[in-house]
């Protein structure tokens, strides 16, 4: 029997989620080759990068960093989406979670590496990083990056792998291919009461844990900016800023994975115009967020009134760099508030257009935030523009190909829903969060008595 | 424990750059040409500034020569997460070529953008190279340099007090921009010993540090022009 015909025998939930793993369309292998060979050339133009120096760049005295730092920010951000939003779902025991958990999970776990890989395609000496341990400086906010980024890749990578064993010991059972490396992963578990007692206990920690590790993660990315005393970068607000934005950035993320994997994978049943309309709810909430950390930030620095901040602040405003600015403030503020306030345009379509826009926004959150301060010296110079040049352009290219490649690969993998807690949503669920209901009712003040 | 440090008179700098290109062959400072300039990605330790006060035709031109300011509390070095820059039990800070990184933290960092990267392979026309300075080692691509207050001579001074057996004198010690200045605009010396220049310099009422409010504690120092 072939893999799809055990996978067309089973029940829907089943058949529908696994079948990804067995079936795959033509549609599926042309993205893979454009994916695929966009990341190609992206590592074939670090090659260049790295035989010529950091000199094919269009960094300069004193625009130090540029495309890749902004883009460390940015693809660390997306990663917030799933760890943190699973986490946060999971520990509030949103029932909804049950069909997102995993696609965010997912993106959390592959993105993060296409990000941290970042500020190395940035070093002038790649061939040193090890230095950062064999001569690691305690007090630079960097150190601190790489430790608690080290953590959250290890933490979410298990609080991706621990809620997949069920699944991966039913895909084991069913004598899927390739069947060691379910065999492996399935570590010999056993789906009885007992077993799933223990998974479920562990999954509830794990997710308490990674929520302070999440935070820690962007917190100590803003800070690599907030503890120079650079013009607009010195601020207090920048921890929780970086925090914030990147759960909105990460979130958006999730709502576009969501669409995508909806359509091609016919997963209508899965994500349904509810799950969007959540999404498209918690997205409105942060958009008004953005906009009051941003309208925060600003204000304190223009009413402050400082010489090297205002200049700053001016040039973001209207000065060289209003498009930017203002493209950013439309797109992480008008276009989602507009879409997400009104329930007729927080469908499908409409919270992907919203997503869309946030995801360009956040990025050029990140460009305003590093490219004007860069250029904005305590001590006057002659004025320099940064125009990133094609290296840049191509390993960003690169570097989002090969993230959307290694995401598609793993559909073809591991069910992108988790069936045990769909399935488990089906059986327990309903009772029980018809008990919790009950529970926040009022008394009855004659049985308590009593 | 001396503490170098540098005084420059900017009603004596005329803003030849003689110091610019002393600098530039002691240090065996990389010629980038017309393209690194175009591009923004010159490299000089030390670098005249111009800047012009005021509208035509009440215009006033002024100079000032920045090196790295060898904060006592540099901003540059606390960042660094290799330790390839840091500051010595003398004052001095240092780059590390052989361990940094190229990350340029510290260079973000710096409030008076002194520290360089070096972000093509360093040239050196053939004709320059005879006259490289073997004290002071050529950095590679992809590193962060900066001025060093030359303290390659300070440790052949030293060597050399020590080799005469007499204590460190004054004019034993001076950078190649303070040596070569034609006016006499840069003092050099101790700021803890009472009988160098600069010590008297630096308490002069015109003198002052560039932004000096953030707590960086530069040591280097400059005199207002008189009017």
């Amino acid at each position: 029997m072939t893999d799809i015909e055990i996978v067309s025998r089973l029940p829907q939930d089943e058949r529908v989620l696994l079948m990804p793993l067995v079936r795959t369309t033509k549609t599926f292998w042309r993205w893979a080759a454009v994916m695929a060979a966009i990341t190609v050339w992206g590592a074939f133009t670090y090659v260049h990068q790295l035989r010529r120096g950091l000199g094919v760049t269009g960094l300069n005295t004193p625009e130090y960093w540029g495309i890749y730092i902004i883009c460390f920010v940015f693809f660390i951000g997306i990663s917030h989406a799933g760890t943190l939003i699973s986490a946060i779902l999971r520990v509030a025991s949103a029932e909804w979670r049950r069909s997102i958990t995993r696609s965010a999970e997912f993106i959390t776990v592959l993105v993060i590496g296409f990000g941290a890989v970042q500020p190395i395609l940035d070093l002038g000496r790649p061939d040193r990083v090890l230095n950062v341990v064999l001569h690691a400086q305690p007090f630079s906010p960097l150190l601190w990056d790489v430790l608690s980024i080290g953590l959250y890749f290890t933490a979410s990578s298990i609080y991706l792998y621990v809620p997949m064993i069920p699944d991966l010991a039913r895909i084991r059972d069913l004598g899927i291919r390739p069947r060691a490396l379910y065999a492996f992963l399935a570590i010999g578990y056993r789906d009885t009461p007992k077993a799933r007692h223990t998974l479920e206990r562990i999954i509830a920690v794990l997710a308490v844990a990674v929520i302070p590790i999440a935070v820690s993660v962007h917190t100590v990315i803003g800070w690599i900016f907030a503890l120079t005393l650079r013009p607009m970068w010195h601020s207090a607000i920048f921890g929780p800023y970086f925090v914030m934005g990147a759960i909105f950035s990460g979130i958006a993320a999730l709502i576009i994975a969501m669409a995508i994997l909806r359509r091609v994978y016919s997963l209508e049943a899965y994500f349904k115009d509810v799950h969007f309309n959540n999404m498209g709810l918690l997205l409105l909430v942060m958009t008004v967020l953005w906009f009051y950390f941003t309208f925060a930030e600003n204000l304190t620095v223009w009413y402050g009134g400082e010489k090297a901040e205002l200049a700053t602040l001016y040039s973001k405003l209207s000065g060289e760099f209003a498009f930017p600015f203002w493209l950013m403030v439309a797109c992480c503020f008008f276009i989602p508030f507009g879409l997400m306030a009104r329930r007729a345009t927080r469908g499908v379509a409409g919270t992907t257009v919203a997503s869309v826009a946030v995801v360009i926004g956040m990025w050029l959150e990140r460009y305003n935030i590093v490219v004007p301060t860069s250029l904005h010296t305590m001590v006057e110079m002659a004025s320099v523009h940064y125009v990133p040049s094609w290296v840049e352009l191509s390993i960003m290219a690169g570097t989002l190909s090969g993230f959307i490649l290694v995401y598609m690969v793993a559909t073809k993998f591991f069910p992108i829903i988790s069936i045990w807690e769909i399935k488990e949503g089906r059986e327990k669920s309903i009772d029980e969060v018809s008990e919790r209901v009950a529970s926040y009712l009022p008394d009855d003040l004659a049985a308590v008595d009593s | 424990m001396a503490r170098w440090g540098m005084v420059i008179d900017l009603d004596r700098c005329n803003g030849c750059q003689t110091c610019e290109v002393a600098c530039r062959s002691e240090n065996n400072i990389a010629v980038g040409g017309p393209q690194a300039a175009r591009e923004n990605r010159t490299i000089s330790w030390m670098r005249v500034h111009a800047e012009v006060e005021g509208e035509w035709p009440d215009v006033r031109a002024r100079f000032v020569p920045q090196p790295c300011m060898h904060c006592d509390r540099p901003p540059c070095t606390l960042v660094c997460p290799v330790q390839a820059t840091s500051i010595d039990r003398e004052g001095i800070v240092n780059q590390v070529y052989a361990r940094c990184i190229g990350c340029r933290y510290c260079a973000n960092a710096c409030l008076y953008t002194v520290k360089y990267f070096n972000w093509t392979r360093p040239v050196h026309p053939s004709s320059a190279e005879p006259g490289l300075n073997p004290d002071v080692s050529v950095r590679p691509v992809g590193v962060v340099e900066k001025c060093t207050f030359c303290n390659h001579r300070l440790q052949r001074a030293r060597d050399l007090a020590r080799g005469e057996n007499r204590p460190l004198r004054e004019s034993d010690y001076v950078p190649a921009c303070a040596e070569s200045c034609p006016t006499g605009a840069i003092a050099f010396g101790d700021l803890e010993n009472p009988t160098h220049r600069v010590a008297r310099l630096s308490r002069d009422p015109r003198a002052f540090r560039l932004h000096e409010e953030l707590g960086t504690q530069p040591k280097v120092y400059y005199l207002t022009e008189r009017d």
